[in-house]
Parts: structure tokens; sequence; C-alpha cells
């Protein structure tokens, strides 16, 4: 396959999965706002620190209303990382490779670019609960037009190091917008208003109902363990950076436990390192510290797998 | 509102599908039945599922100076435009036989070049054309081929007397409108698909794919064959992906190429793979930047060389446009005599080249009767409609042609024929014209049947290139014959 084409396919999925988070961090701040205690100040700001773009917001917006906040994050075309912006690139890279996709993928990435465009247009900010539902559920289309459509072959495998490797990274950031949300306020921790903050946290990972299941109570470390370390929930880190793993052996035939290229021997260690590791050992070490090297590690696979496949180097 | 078909009036014009107000032509009468049957505003309803569907599929094309952004979708008629079965016979002969005489040119042109030194077109005229290109003097493509996928402009005047308007011999476009309209019209019209045998038309990338393998040197069991693209802001970078995704090649662009050892290939995530024959929407000029424009970035350097000595094909091979220079054109008529010993069967328009003397005062001096076309300009820019401009831009175009005669020709203003056409909620006659698409494979021609209908959607217009607001219609060449 062209690495051109492998990158594109990657990317793809990317930015479809980047979207699908942004709608999903936006929602779990509107949920719990709707339920703070009256008097107390809205937090929009941590959305905007999670992104880790919290420099180009205050340079462009200033203060961190929800109305700005919302908009940088959902309609700012001039924000690479928003929904609009994101959509546009998915539908970009989409194009690049209609040829190896499947009709019904180009299709489902151009009509969600087409929704989303329609409702930047419209401004739909009233709507916005229905929006970011909309954004979800246009995601998992994808992925299951994807799935179901696209022979499974190299390119999918590369989209799903995509998909995958996007949505690790954004469930790191996810847990990170309640460590931020509690930071001034310490105090709160234990309390019901504490409890429904996580409740929120895990709705807005769809971890709800799959972790009252399997943990019952509502903690921190329980829902932090679940969002980490489960190996069964298609959300945590370590469940999506194993099946990460499985496609990019697919890719080189190389048996997992050996590796042949930089990024397998980067991926490989991240998963082991999860697999051996306690939730008692995160919290020792700090959550926020966590998740941050965990940012950086997924990052520096990504990074080798574009050096290792897709790279264009000049002959 | 119901479409009132009894107030459309073909008037002055030859029509398409009425041979008088009221009358259907035979070939068109149970389509306009049907129509008639419709319920009110059932038409105009089917027009905007049929755009809707061109939206979502991402049927679109790229408008270089369009600030609204960059992509638009090609407006699309859904009263189709209706071909008999004896029309179409003659046509298709006529076509095969055309682009036999061009394809023999261009061998000639860059061997012998006898029919230059037997005095019946003039050295001046092919050695002046940009589109002459001396690098490529002395190649021999396989089973000397130069031309394989010709998409020849065709119109009709008053009298519904077929012209040939232009060869594009290059990279024409337009065939994936023709495919995606018919599969949009069979899913908005189904009922009538069923009682009119209309010819398919979606054999052709089985036919363009055979077309292309013929090109592999002969011992490869499984050569691969690739599409070249600008890129997605090439106008018809839609097209482009989507004759790769029907073949099922890969579509590339140059950066995805290069040429080691010998050869061309690409760049795979598992390294370095071969390529044996490029269907290349790339400009001759763009191809490899060390023979031609060096500052080209979207070609691959060294091809040529690879070409040159036999281990990749390419189609339509490098030089082709020699033979669709607008002055070069006008001795078409001549090749054909002289190559295959035979009278044309489709006529040119009459011509005037600018270059001769007498033929540019009589430009000069009719100025507001002609079209004026630069002779290597395409889309529909740099040409003149007489008829339409004013005083100040028929000065500059005087100019022009009197700084550049060579550059320069002009044609009567031919009326072009009509279809009824849906402008808001009723049919108004529209101008249009036909571009069939030709493939020749050395043994065999094929002309595939229909074509791009394309219509000039402003009234009284015949400007109907998609850059100059244009759109198409779905071309039904019918079955069977008439008594």
């Amino acid at each position: 396959m062209l690495s051109r084409v492998a990158d594109s396919i990657y990317w793809l999925n990317r930015y479809i999965e980047r979207a699908e988070n942004i709608a999903r961090f936006v929602d779990v701040n509107l949920n719990s706002m709707l339920d703070m205690p009256p008097g107390v100040t809205q937090q929009w700001e941590p959305l905007v620190i999670t992104t880790g773009d919290r420099d180009v917001f205050q340079e462009r917006y200033g203060e961190a209303t929800s109305d700005n906040v919302i908009h940088f994050l959902t309609f700012d075309s001039n924000y690479p990382n928003s929904i609009l912006s994101v959509l546009q690139l998915a539908r970009e890279n989409a194009r690049s490779v209609r040829e190896v996709i499947s009709s019904e993928m180009w299709e489902e990435v151009n009509q969600f670019f087409l929704m989303v465009k329609e409702a930047s247009q419209a401004g739909a900010l009233g709507t916005l609960p229905d929006f970011c539902t909309q954004v979800k559920l246009a995601s998992h289309r994808f992925a299951g037009v994807m799935d179901a459509t696209m022979t499974h072959n190299e390119g999918w495998h590369f989209g799903q190091l995509g998909r995958l490797l996007e949505r690790a990274d954004k469930t790191t950031r996810i847990l990170d917008v309640k460590y931020f949300v509690l930071l001034p306020s310490v105090q709160w921790v234990g309390t019901p208003l504490d409890q429904i903050q996580w409740m929120a946290l895990l709705k807005s990972a769809s971890a709800y109902e799959m972790y009252r299941k399997s943990q019952h109570r509502i903690t921190p470390n329980g829902v932090a363990e679940f969002l980490i370390l489960n190996r069964q929930f298609p959300r945590s880190i370590h469940f999506c950076l194993a099946q990460a793993e499985q496609s990019l052996h697919q890719i080189t035939s190389t048996p997992r436990g050996t590796w042949c290229n930089p990024a397998e021997r980067a991926l490989g260690r991240l998963c082991s390192q999860l697999g051996y590791l306690t939730i008692e050992d995160v919290f020792e070490n700090g959550l926020h510290e966590f998740l941050n090297q965990m940012q950086i590690e997924i990052n520096q696979v990504g990074n080798q797998i574009s050096k290792t496949f897709c790279a264009v180097e000049p002959v | 509102m119901a479409v009132q078909w009894d107030l459309y009036n073909p008037e002055d014009f030859y029509d398409e599908l009425f041979s008088a107000k009221g009358q259907p032509r035979q070939s068109a009468a149970a389509l306009i039945k049907w129509m008639q049957g419709l319920r009110p505003d059932e038409l105009q309803q089917h027009r905007e599922t049929a755009q809707i569907a061109l939206l979502k599929l991402g049927v679109t094309f790229s408008v270089y100076s369009d600030n609204q952004g960059i992509e638009r979708v090609f407006p699309f008629d859904i009263i189709p435009r209706i071909i008999s079965a004896q029309e179409w016979q003659t046509l298709e002969g006529g076509l095969k036989q055309r682009i036999q005489a061009l394809n023999l040119f261009l061998n000639d042109m860059y061997g012998e070049q006898r029919i230059l030194n037997d005095g019946k077109i003039p050295h001046e005229v092919v050695f002046s054309a940009t589109g002459f290109l001396k690098p490529c003097i002395g190649l021999k493509p396989p089973s000397d081929v130069w031309c394989h996928i010709t998409g020849t402009d065709l119109v009709r005047d008053r009298e519904g007397q077929w012209y040939v308007l232009e060869d594009n011999l290059r990279v024409p476009s337009g065939i994936s409108y023709v495919l995606e309209n018919r599969r949009v019209m069979k899913s908005t019209f189904p009922a009538i698909f069923q009682t009119l045998a209309i010819q398919p038309v979606d054999d052709y990338p089985s036919h363009l794919l055979e077309t292309l393998l013929n090109l592999a040197p002969p011992q490869l069991p499984d050569p691969t064959v690739v599409v070249l693209t600008p890129g997605i802001y090439n106008s018809a970078y839609f097209e482009h992906s989507f004759l790769a995704q029907q073949m099922g090649v890969e579509l590339v662009e140059g950066r995805d190429l290069v040429v080691v050892d010998g050869y061309l290939q690409m760049r795979t995530t598992q390294g370095l793979r071969r390529v044996d024959v490029v269907y290349r929407r790339v400009d001759d000029d763009f191809l490899d930047p060390h023979v031609f424009r060096p500052d080209s970035l979207l070609g691959v350097p060294g091809l040529m060389d690879v070409y040159r000595q036999g281990r990749v094909a390419l189609a339509n091979a490098p030089g082709t446009g020699v033979a669709d220079d607008k002055v070069v054109y006008a001795y078409v008529p001549e090749m054909i005599r002289y190559y295959l010993g035979e009278e044309p069967i489709l006529s040119n328009v009459p011509t005037y080249l600018c270059w001769q003397e007498k033929d540019r005062n009589h430009v000069l001096n009719n100025l507001e009767k002609l079209v004026v076309k630069a002779a290597n300009e395409s889309g529909g820019y740099g040409m003149l409609v007489g008829s339409s401009s004013t005083e100040v831009e028929r000065a500059e175009f005087a100019e022009r042609i009197k700084a550049n005669p060579r550059n320069y020709i002009a044609q009567p203003i031919l009326c072009l024929s009509r279809v009824p056409t849906l402008i808001d909620h009723q049919v108004e006659g529209r101008h249009v014209d036909l571009r069939p698409y030709i493939l020749h494979r050395g043994d065999d021609i094929y002309v595939h049947p229909g074509g791009l209908t394309r219509v000039a959607l402003r009234k009284g217009s015949l400007v109907v290139n998609s850059s100059q607001g244009g759109g198409s219609k779905d071309t039904w060449v019918l079955n069977h014959f008439h008594e």
C-alpha cells in the first residue's frame, strides 16, 4: 500500500475519533455544570487546559466563558482542533484516498462533514447536547461502516491504529478534566458533588453502565482503574493500546512480544507497562502526572509509526 | 405546479427531443409520455433528490477562482438527451475513422513526417504547435498507438447536422459524470429504464482497464496499473479518484513515484514497488521535470527515460497535444483522406486560420459573426463569442489576433441544438453539446455509447463548460432501430 495512502487512512480515523472526543469533553462539562449547586462558578477553563492549546485560546478569546470555550472547541474554523476543523481534515484525507476506502465510508465522512458545517452555520449552541450526540453517533457510524465494508487489510489496520491511539490519548484527557475541575476545591473530594462529577465523567466516556456492572461503587480509584487498566472496556487506555499493538503486528507480520521497528518497540513497552501496573501505583505517583506521561508516550508511538511507514524520504 | 409539456416550444432551433411544438421525436415519445404522466411537482422533487444524491456522493469539480470554496456539485438536469440507434451508428463510425487517422498522424509526426513532406499540411503549422514535443521524436509507443483515450466534442447546428468541434487527445475529463449521472438517473427513474431499451454505460471501467493492461510489456503476468493525478486540488480530481476506484488500481501522485534501478516505482509501506502502466491525468509539460518544465513538482524526474526504454507505458503517450491544437484540427479531414483514403464521415466546423492572411482579414472584418478561439486553451477560456461581445472586447481580440495570428482560429457561430431542461418548475430549451469517449487499443477501437451531454443552463448561452456555469444531462443511446 502506498505510504501516503496509509498515512491518510491513519489520520482520517484519528480525526473522526478526535471529533467524537471533543464532543465528549464538551458534554462532560455541560453535564457536570448542570448539577453544580447555585453560586458555584462554572468552570470551562479546564477543558481548554486539557486540549493542550491553552495559549492559543487565551490569545484569541481571553476569558474562558462557556460561550467562548464551546465555540472554540466546536465551530472555530481557525482552531485546527475544533470539531469543524478536524472534520474538514478528515474529509480531505478521505477525499485523497477515496479509491482505497469503500464508497460507504466516503459517503459517511462527507455527510458527517456536511452535518457539522450546517450546524456551524446555524450557530447551534442552543441545541448543543443534541449536536454532541449527533457527532458521537456519526463517529460510531463511520467506525461501523468501515468495519463492515472495508477489507481488513493493511489499510484497515492503519485506520485502527489511528483510531485507537487517538482514543487512548483522549481517555487520558477526559480523566484529566476531572482533575482540573476538582483542583480548586479539594474539600469536595468524597462529597455527593464529587460522586456526581465522576458519574458525569463516566457517562461522557459512555462507560457508566459498564462501570456499574464491573465495579458497582463509584470511587475515584475505581473509575480511574476502569478507564486506564480495564482489559475489556473499549475506551480504556490499556484496551486501546493492546488492540493497536495487534494491528501494528498484523501490518508487519512480526510476532507479538518481539519487534522489528521502533514503533513496535515503543508500543510494546507501553503495553507491557500497563499490563503489570496497579491503580495504587498510579495514585501513588499522582494521577495527573501519570496521565501526562501517558500522553507523551502515546504521542511518541504515533511519531514512530509515521517515521517507520509513512515518511516520504527523498531517494 | 405541474410541468406543462404542451407549452414547450422548440422554436427556431433543432431540438433533440421534439420535432415541433407538442410533437416528440419518435425516439423520445415514450419518455415524454411517461414524464407527462408524473404528478404535479414530481419532476422537481426528482431533480432535488438527484442533486442531493450527487452532493452526498461528493460528485464535484473544483473551480480555481471561486472564493466560495473549491468544490462544487456539477449541476445536473434530469431530463435526458436521447440519441437514436441509427444516429449513433453513424457517429460511432465517424469517430472511429477520425481517431484512427489522428493516431496515424501522431505516429507520422514523431516519425517520418510523410504528410508534411507530401505537402498536405504546412510544416510550420505543426512545428509551431505548442503541443508538438521535440523530445518525443523517435518514440515508439506499444502497438504504435499514441492516443488511447479520446473525448471528442460534437455539436449539431440548426438543421440537426453533426459537426466535430474539437478532439481532446490529452487528458479528456467527464466520463465519471457520465457514469454517476446514470447511476442517479437509474435510482430516480427506475420505471422508465425498464420500458426503454437504453444502452448501459457501466462497463466503461472494464474497457478502460483492458486498454491499459494491453499496454503493459507482454511478458508480465500481473502488470501494475496506476492512475497519476496532480492531487486533490485539481479540477478533475473526483474523476481521477473515481476511475482508480472503479478499476481497483492505485491512485498515485508524483510524490508517490520515483525512478530507481531504471524502473518507475511507487513508495509503499513495504518499500518500493514497480509500476508498469500509468494512466496519467497530468499534462505533458508536467510529466518529467528533467525533460519538460523543470519547475514541475507534479511529475516524476526521469520518467521519460524509463518510458523511452519501454519499461513503463503511458496513456496517453506524451506529445498527443499536437493533434488537438485548434489549427491542426482544421486539417483532420485531410488526414483522413491521406492516411485512410476515405472521405470523412463527420464534418469539421468550417474554420478560419488567422495565420493565413486571407482568413485573418475575413476574421477581423467579421468578428461579431464569429467565435474566436485561442489554439491552445480549453475549458471555455481564451475565447470570444462575437454575437454576445462588446465593441471593446472585439477590439481587444483584434489586437491579440494581430499580435499572434498563429494562436487564433475563428468559426461561424453555430446555433447549437437544444434539449428541454427543467428551469424553475418549467421546461425550457437549452443548448447542448456531446462528448463521447473513445478507447484505442491498436487492433480495436471502442466507442462508449453516449457520452457527456453538457448543457448551457443560462438562457440563450452557447457556452457549456462547467467552469462557465454549464451543467450536464444523462445521454441515452437507444438499442433498437426504428423502421
